[in-house]
């Protein structure tokens, strides 16, 4: 078991043909991730072909999934067209959309999360790295790689991860890998300040998760997405956790490359959301090159195998 | 992206938000002009810079005083005078202050009573918020501390917009007459309709005023936009004052670079957002102070690491560079001969750590070793902080 998506989901593409989601469609195909269809409006009928492959393209994403069984999307779109591309994978009622295009305008994600009320579809992003459930081949090969992360870095395993950034999410993946402790699903959510699934949403999956056994959750300056998560695992979850907040040394107002990471009160300090941590029993890494260390640190303690 | 309050007020006029009608001047031989528009009686002479706290500010030249209240048109323009060109700090600014390049001259109003309002993005719930306090002219984070009570919020539903119902709430809680009422629904209902169409990020009016004869309107503003929308706002990016932005933060971004300068003397150079905040933590935790926040983006070619060294060594605090990049679809090699080519070119003298993890990582360090530089590869983030940090203080 993994969370979201395991080997067997069966993916499509929104916005395939364009060199963005082109060259990340061809790394997922490549690592063994089901890609059944890609979506570009105009060019219905023709494919996108690699490695042997031919996926087929179609005009809209009712017809992708329709036709090929897809339940879940990764939207490329660029950011003027990105929230109706969403909008249109809730339309059709997928499982999930994962939104990897940065800089989407907040006012559309607004009307995006609006439109999701009482909708089937779980939005990830936008803004994301997207998701990667590790398969069992070598290099992790085989696995479920939706979004623009390296594949290779992980291993099967029983650890989750959940991040707003990538290349943090990256570290923390390559340090578990390079100590031989593998992943259950890792999740970036995005660094924009609306987006679908919170930490929280996220975390309830693992705790829920009977393979995952612990896991590590990143997160930054700017709201309080970490602050409500950590207080859900202190009453709810037994797993041991391990937590690093970037930003330490941001200075407040100045939004620091993510729209989503600007201090704008004392609650949402990495200072503050640490001390939170803290208090919920999450083994605080005291530094970005301790993050699998602080997770292996709490899982002897309690006695939690990780491997 | 955030305007002056002068061009906040020219869109207030614009959707229909009763401000003082007020003329800018960016020059001594303008003041005139302006101030001739102005009806007679006392004026109030604003510094226009970004940044708040400017009542209470200090210029660099030892005058008291970003905003005056003076009695007749020759005192504000001898107080404009003062102003324009000079330096002012204020509590917003740091220490450099900010130059004033342009000075508003506003009628000055006959204040009954001042109000705080504002609309924002509440990101718990993904919706736009009203906050509204009676407590207006001072600053609202100490009344939201000390008097939790006297702020009140209203949450926007995005699909319907701003009910009537919602306005009489925040109208209601600030204990309006019915003249004072009317006009202020009217104010609200405006100022909602241009923080939506604008794409505006935060609309803060501090103080609102009623006046004797019960009219309401914006005294001050500070307004800002989401720059992710300004791509169908060219009428607001014309507002655009690059006098108000650091030079080097401009040029980052003509790279796809984004760069913020700090004010420590270690620069580095990252690929992603959240690295590169933690890449900062790391070398504050062993000892040192990062010079600036530098994000490469999700790749690093050689045009863009070549960019950034030179916005970097820009900076005159700068007294050793880290660079850590996280190479995972990108070949680490590739990244390696372009932090070469990089530091051949623009002939880098200071400490430079490198530290590179992912793919094809071993032939990016035999790249880094065998280039002859005088440069230092750390393997961990941990690894490559600590040794910037020892060679910068050794130095």
């Amino acid at each position: 078991m993994a969370i979201l998506v395991n080997e067997n989901t069966k993916i499509l593409i929104q916005g395939i043909t364009g060199d963005f989601g082109g060259r990340h469609a061809k790394l997922s195909i490549d690592y063994g991730t089901q890609v059944v269809a890609g979506v570009t409006p105009g060019k219905g009928g023709q494919f996108f072909e690699h490695g042997g492959k031919k996926v087929p393209i179609f005009n809209t994403v009712a017809d992708a999934a329709r036709e090929t069984g897809a339940t879940v999307s990764t939207i490329f779109v660029p950011p003027p067209f990105a929230a109706d591309a969403i909008l249109e994978s809730i339309d059709a009622n997928l499982d999930l959309a994962v939104a990897i295009t940065e800089g989407i305008p907040i006012r559309d994600m607004v009307r995006v999360k609006r439109a999701m009320g009482g909708r089937k579809t779980r939005l990830v992003g936008p803004n994301c790295p997207g998701i990667v459930t590790p398969g069992s081949g070598p290099k992790s090969h085989g696995g479920c790689r939706i979004g623009i992360a390296p594949g290779y870095i992980h291993k099967k395993g029983k650890v989750g991860v959940v991040s707003r950034s990538g290349t943090l999410t990256y570290e923390a993946v390559w340090q578990l890998t390079c100590r031989n402790i593998g992943q259950t699903t890792c999740v970036g959510i995005g660094g924009d300040p609306v987006n679908g699934t919170s930490h929280l949403d996220v975390i309830k999956l693992f705790a829920a998760d009977p393979d995952t056994v612990g896991f590590i959750m990143i997160g930054e300056i700017g709201g309080t997405a970490e602050v409500e998560a950590a207080r859900w695992i202190k009453a709810n979850c037994n797993k041991p956790v391990a937590g690093f907040i970037a930003g330490a040394t941001a200075p407040a107002g100045r939004r620091m490359g993510h729209a989503g990471a600007i201090v704008g009160g004392a609650e949402d300090t990495a200072a503050a959301k640490i001390a939170v941590f803290k208090e919920c029993g999450i083994e605080v890494a005291a530094t970005p090159s301790d993050m699998a260390d602080a997770l292996i640190r709490l899982a002897q303690v309690r006695g939690v195998q990780l491997t | 992206m955030n305007i002056h309050e002068y061009q906040a007020h020219a869109l207030f006029e614009k959707f229909g938000v009763p401000s003082p009608k007020g003329y800018p001047a960016a020059s001594v031989a303008d003041f005139d002009a302006a101030l001739a528009k102005l009806p007679d009686g006392p004026v109030v002479v604003k510094s226009q810079i970004h940044a708040g706290g400017r009542g209470k500010g200090t210029f660099t030249d030892g005058f008291k005083g970003g905003v005056k209240v003076c009695k007749t048109k020759a005192e504000a323009r001898e107080m404009a005078t003062k102003m324009l060109g000079n330096t002012l700090v204020t509590l917003q600014t740091g220490a450099a202050g900010r130059k004033v390049q342009t000075i508003y001259f506003t009628p000055a109003c006959d204040i009954k009573k001042e109000y705080y309002l504002s609309i924002l993005l509440d990101r718990a719930s993904s919706r736009p918020v009203i906050v509204v306090s009676t407590e207006g002219g001072m600053s609202i984070e100490d009344v939201a501390h000390n008097t939790p009570e006297k702020i009140i919020k209203v949450l926007v539903d995005p699909a319907i917009g701003l009910a009537d119902y919602q306005v009489r709430q925040l109208i209601f809680a600030l204990g309006f007459n019915p003249a004072e009422a009317k006009n202020a629904t009217k104010l609200i209902k405006a100022l909602y309709t241009m923080f939506w169409e604008t794409d505006a990020s935060m609309v803060e009016i501090n103080p609102l005023i009623t006046t004797k004869d019960d009219q309401v309107m914006a005294l001050d503003a500070k307004v800002g936009f989401d720059d992710n929308a300004l791509f169908r706002h060219s009428e607001i990016v014309a507002l655009r004052d690059l006098n108000e932005e650091d030079s080097k933060e401009i040029e980052a971004s003509k790279y796809g670079l984004s760069y913020i300068a700090l004010d420590g003397n270690i620069a580095c150079l990252v690929n992603g957002a959240g690295l590169a905040m933690s890449t900062m933590d790391i070398i504050k935790h062993f000892g040192g102070t990062p010079a600036n926040f530098l994000d490469v983006g999700g790749g690093a070619s050689k045009d863009q690491v070549v960019a950034a060294f030179k916005i970097i060594l820009g900076d005159p605090n700068v007294k050793g560079i880290l660079v850590n990049i996280f190479g995972g679809i990108m070949d680490c090699n590739v990244i390696a001969s372009g932090v070469v080519e990089a530091v051949k070119e623009v002939g880098l003298e200071l400490p430079l750590v490198v530290r590179l993890e992912g793919n094809n990582v071993e032939a990016g360090k035999t790249t880094l070793n065998s280039s002859g530089l005088k440069l230092v590869s750390g393997d961990t983030m941990a690894d490559a902080a600590q040794k910037i940090v020892k060679l910068v203080s050794a130095a």
